[in-house]
Parts: C-alpha cells; sequence; structure tokens
C-alpha cells in the first residue's frame, strides 16, 4: 500500500490538519507522499517529513498557487496514477472535501468521509448523524479516499527528512472555470476547526460588547473562538464561528462553552470535543448532561477568574 | 431556467439516534423525517429564483418509497415536479451517480442541495456531481445570485469566506443565510398533492462503500462539578485530570 496525502498551506505553513494527514497516511500504507501546492516556508518540508512523509511533491506552478478546487483535483489524480499510490488521504476542510469528491470520480475510487479513527483491517470510522453515532465502513475496489476529522490521529513528531520532488502536472483550461474574485479572512486568528481548544459564548453574554472576556481566555489558552446559533443570527459575532448542527462541527481537545445552555443543535456541533467545560448560572442548563466538567455561576465572574488563574498556572 | 434541487429524507435534528438488528439498521422507531435542513435551504433559494426570473424547479431524492411525503412536502415549497430514483441512498458516490443521469438527461442549468445531509455528513455529493458532468462544483454556498448565466456567490472557507464567480451550469451546496426556509402554505399543500411524481429505477452501480456496522459513542462517565468560588480546582482537574491545557 501507498499514500498519498494532500498537504494544504495557511500562510505558507503546512495547516497542523494536514499534519495529521501525513502521519495517519503513514500509520495506514506504512509510507506516505505528500502532495503540496504554492509557495511554503524553508522549515516546512522538514514538518512534513517528521509528521511522516518520506517524500514531498511539490506543485511550484504560478497558476495553481491559489487553491483552485477542479485543477487541484486533477493535480492529484495525475500524482496519484503516476506515483502508483492505492490511498488518498486528505484532512477535512472546504478545500479538501470538494478535492476529495472529485478525485474520488476521476480515480473511480471508494470514499469515507469524517473518518475519526484510524482504520482497523479495511474498515474505515465515520463520524454520522452529526457526530451522535459512527459507520464502520468497508471501502469497495482497489483504490480509496480517505478524509478525516481533526483528531483521528495525533501528529508524529518522528519521521525522518523527506526528499522534495517539483511535480507540473498537466493544466486543462476547464479546471480554470471558477473565478475567484476576492477572499476575506480573518488573519492572524487561530481557525475555529483547526483548533485544540475552543472557547464559545452564547446567549448568555447578553450582547456582543461582552465578547472581551471570551477573547481574552481564549487569547490565554491559544484557543478559538466560536459561538451559538443564537449569537450568529443576531450578528453578534459572524457566522463562521457558529458551532452546531447547522454550523462549524469542531472536535478539540477541550470546548469550552460559557453561557450556552446546550441545545441538541448546538451539541450536535461539538460532542466529538475530548473534554468539555461548561460554565452556566442556570444549574438545569441541557449543557451539563454532555459536559465533563460544571461549574454553575456567573460568567462576567467566572470567566475573567479563570482566565487569571490559567495565567498564574502558566507562570 | 432549468432548476434541479436534490433533498434528502433525514431524521429530524432532535432525534434520539439507535439502531437495531445488531446495529446493522437504523432504528425509525418514533423518529419524525424531514427535509434535510441544508436541502431546505437550496429548495427555498430556488423558489426566490424562479418567483424573480420565471424557470421550473424539479426536485429528486434518492430513495425508498418512505421518503414520499418528504418529496410532498417539497413540491409543496414551491417544486413543479419530482423525480424519485427507487434505490436506498448507501453512499456518496451511488447518489451522485444517480443525480449525475438524471441531470444528464435533463441538462439543468443550476442543481442545487444542501452542503451536507444530516445523516451522514459526508458533504461529498455535490462535488462528485460536479465531476460526474464535467462542470464546477462549489460548497458551502452562503448566498447565490444570477444575472444572465453568470453566477455570484460567496462561499464560507475557514475564518472567512471568499466571493466566487461561474458560469451556469453549475452544482452548488447551499447553507445558511442564503435564503429563509419557506414554509408551505394550504394552496401548496392543496396543489402538491396533483404534481408530477415520476419514479424511475436506479442505475446498476454497486455500492462503493458498505457499512458493516454502526455504534454510539461511548456514553460520557457524568458531570464534575465545581463550585464557582473555587475555579482553581477548575485549572487543576484540566492540567492534571483531563491534562489538556
Amino acid at each position: 500500500m501507498s499514500a498519498l496525502v494532500f498537504v494544504e498551506l495557511d500562510e505558507k505553513k503546512a495547516k497542523k490538519s494536514s499534519l495529521e494527514a501525513v502521519s495517519y497516511g503513514k500509520a495506514v500504507a506504512g509510507s506516505a507522499t505528500a502532495i503540496v501546492f504554492g509557495e511554503m516556508d524553508a522549515d516546512q518540508a522538514s514538518a512534513i517529513g517528521a509528521a511522516g512523509a518520506s517524500k514531498i511533491i511539490h506543485v511550484t506552478d504560478a497558476k495553481l498557487a491559489t487553491p483552485n478546487i477542479m485543477a487541484y483535483a486533477s493535480a492529484i489524480a495525475e500524482a496519484m496514477n503516476k506515483g502508483g499510490h492505492d490511498t488518498l488521504i486528505v484532512s477535512k476542510s472546504s478545500l479538501g472535501d470538494p478535492v476529495s469528491a472529485r478525485v474520488a470520480i476521476k480515480l473511480n475510487a471508494a470514499l469515507a468521509a469524517n473518518v475519526s479513527d484510524l482504520p482497523s483491517g479495511d474498515v474505515v470510522k465515520s463520524s454520522i448523524y452529526t457526530g451522535k453515532a459512527f459507520a464502520n465502513n468497508k471501502l469497495n475496489g482497489q483504490r480509496r479516499v480517505i478524509v478525516i476529522k481533526k483528531n483521528a490521529i495525533e501528529v508524529k513528531t518522528d519521521g525522518g527528512a523527506a526528499s522534495v520532488e517539483t511535480f507540473s502536472p498537466a493544466t486543462n483550461d476547464a479546471d480554470f472555470k471558477v473565478k475567484v474574485i476576492k477572499s476575506e479572512k480573518a488573519t492572524g486568528d487561530i481557525l475555529l476547526p483547526e483548533a485544540d481548544i475552543v472557547v464559545s459564548g452564547g446567549r448568555g453574554l447578553k450582547g456582543p460588547e461582552n465578547w472581551g472576556m471570551i477573547e481574552d481566555l481564549a487569547k490565554t489558552l491559544g484557543a478559538a473562538t466560536g459561538c451559538s446559533k443564537p449569537v450568529s443570527d443576531m450578528d453578534w459575532r459572524p457566522h463562521h464561528e457558529h458551532v452546531g448542527q447547522t454550523g462549524i462541527k469542531v472536535s478539540p481537545t477541550l470546548y469550552i462553552a460559557v453561557g450556552i445552555s446546550g441545545a441538541i443543535q448546538h451539541l450536535a456541533g461539538v460532542n466529538s470535543s475530548k473534554y468539555i467545560v461548561v460554565i452556566n448560572k442556570d444549574p438545569e442548563a441541557p449543557f451539563f448532561k454532555a459536559a465533563d466538567y460544571g461549574v454553575v455561576g456567573d460568567a462576567f465572574e467566572i470567566v475573567p477568574k479563570l482566565t487569571e488563574a490559567i495565567k498564574a498556572e502558566q507562570g | 431556467m432549468k432548476i434541479l434541487v436534490c433533498i434528502t429524507h433525514v431524521p429530524d435534528t432532535t432525534s434520539k439516534i439507535a439502531f437495531t438488528e445488531n446495529n446493522t439498521k437504523f432504528d425509525k422507531t418514533g423518529v419524525q423525517y424531514i427535509i434535510g435542513p441544508y436541502d431546505d435551504y437550496a429548495l427555498a433559494r430556488a423558489v426566490e429564483l424562479k418567483e424573480a426570473s420565471g424557470g421550473t424547479i424539479t426536485a429528486l431524492n434518492v430513495g425508498e418509497a418512505d421518503t414520499e411525503p418528504t418529496i410532498r412536502k417539497a413540491l409543496a415549497i414551491g417544486a413543479d415536479d419530482a423525480i424519485r430514483v427507487n434505490a436506498f441512498p448507501t453512499d456518496a458516490l451511488f447518489v451522485a451517480k444517480q443525480i449525475a443521469k438524471i441531470a444528464e438527461e435533463n441538462k439543468y442549468d443550476l442543481i442545487l442541495m444542501g452542503r451536507e445531509s444530516i445523516d451522514f455528513n459526508g458533504g461529498q455529493v455535490h462535488g462528485m456531481v460536479g465531476e460526474l458532468l464535467g462542470i464546477p462544483s462549489l460548497s458551502p454556498v452562503m448566498t447565490l445570485d444570477i444575472a444572465g448565466t453568470t453566477a455570484k456567490m460567496t462561499r464560507e472557507i475557514e475564518g472567512g469566506k471568499e466571493y466566487v464567480e461561474a458560469e451556469l451550469p453549475l452544482v452548488l451546496g447551499c447553507q445558511e443565510p442564503i435564503a429563509e426556509w419557506k414554509i408551505p402554505n394550504m394552496r401548496g399543500i392543496m396543489s402538491a398533492r396533483t404534481k408530477p411524481l415520476a419514479v424511475v429505477e436506479p442505475t446498476s452501480d454497486a455500492p462503493a462503500v458498505v457499512v458493516e456496522k454502526y455504534e454510539l459513542p461511548p456514553a460520557k462517565s457524568g458531570v464534575k462539578m465545581v463550585p464557582a468560588d473555587n475555579i482553581g480546582e477548575l485549572v487543576n482537574l484540566l492540567k492534571n485530570e483531563a491534562k489538556v491545557i
């Protein structure tokens, strides 16, 4: 077996979720080759190698420097065929998902999405019903595409050096039919789907002007900020921070919910978190049933105290 | 404009999820089925586009006969006619092949669906349909406007959004706030009873993925409560018990 891993860059650095995919590929297939598009920082080849890749295929064509779903899918399918890979590993993202779908068709490969664990034999476990259950899938056919969720595996750092090879895929005009006019992206912040720790606020915070304490706690923990659906519906926070059934589904190691009652639709977006802390003034809030640790009380007092206590602990 | 809206027939978001037959089948007992919430956004936007500039809307579902009440609901909301591909939707590739076949026969300008179904959450079908038809697919699309044959869209990306333009035909996976959900009115419900609903047989493709067994996540061991005046204890637990900070 041999795995190709699609590694996404963010500001010229391999995304952490992509490094997880590299370690996953190595664990599944014994060896992993990474494919990377666009300019990357000088230290990234060694980070990708350390995560488990023995080889990096680097696409440096200017036409492919910015994300392009169709062209990346064509290039990855070409690399799969050229390298004789039978498995493609991709981490779930707004680019990884559609690229995977297209590659699966091009290669006639069986695809498993939302994979939450390493395979056991040829059975791959997917998270379904928005985190409320799992399906153990048998993938038919010679080739497979596995799209993994965050935290399906820990990033390894004990791999060796990876050789880097430039790859110039055949490009096809039909792959350039979608024009990205511009993109707006919060810079410098930790992206919600990538974060190991998420601090979320709900209606209990009473208004967008009170988000400072959520941001302070998040900053202290190196966490991303999220919110409940009502908060994003009322425009207190942008939609890309909405965690839940119809928003972003997160699977961090720690999820801290402040002033969120825990409607089933919100729980659906967080139930694959490893640990959940709930801070709510209502002891009957349903979220406590899904939590590992709970504090009943006034968020406006507890959150700043928690931030201070963590700072003190960090020294 | 000819619009195809693909809908899923899925358990209501508040459903308790359970399995039967030695964890090989979903337990439908007491479960209420709905149009997938994301598909409902797609359908609502299709109705708005039709109201603004005319055209037809066909609703498509890949499912067995028990999905017909859900399809009738789509007709009540505003689809003109409907097609049911008579097969259990085993996996994304199988479903995508069914949709692509219908699309090849009928040449739609726009194929809309939800960003993902809320049962299997794969979010792969729109991309696969696009690839099978050789046309672009985009998801999750948050706004959609059409002028002539050009579609202007915003697509959510991690930490923000991108503004995208492409020529029709297109396949789009939709999410809020592309439109407000529409509730069928009495006239819609009455007319839905007589709108055409064609049942067609599936292609001969075998499923690419077979679920051998379902399982439920391990139950939480119970919440540990920390008094509000002892936040240091919470930090201690996170650091020394959970080891997450």
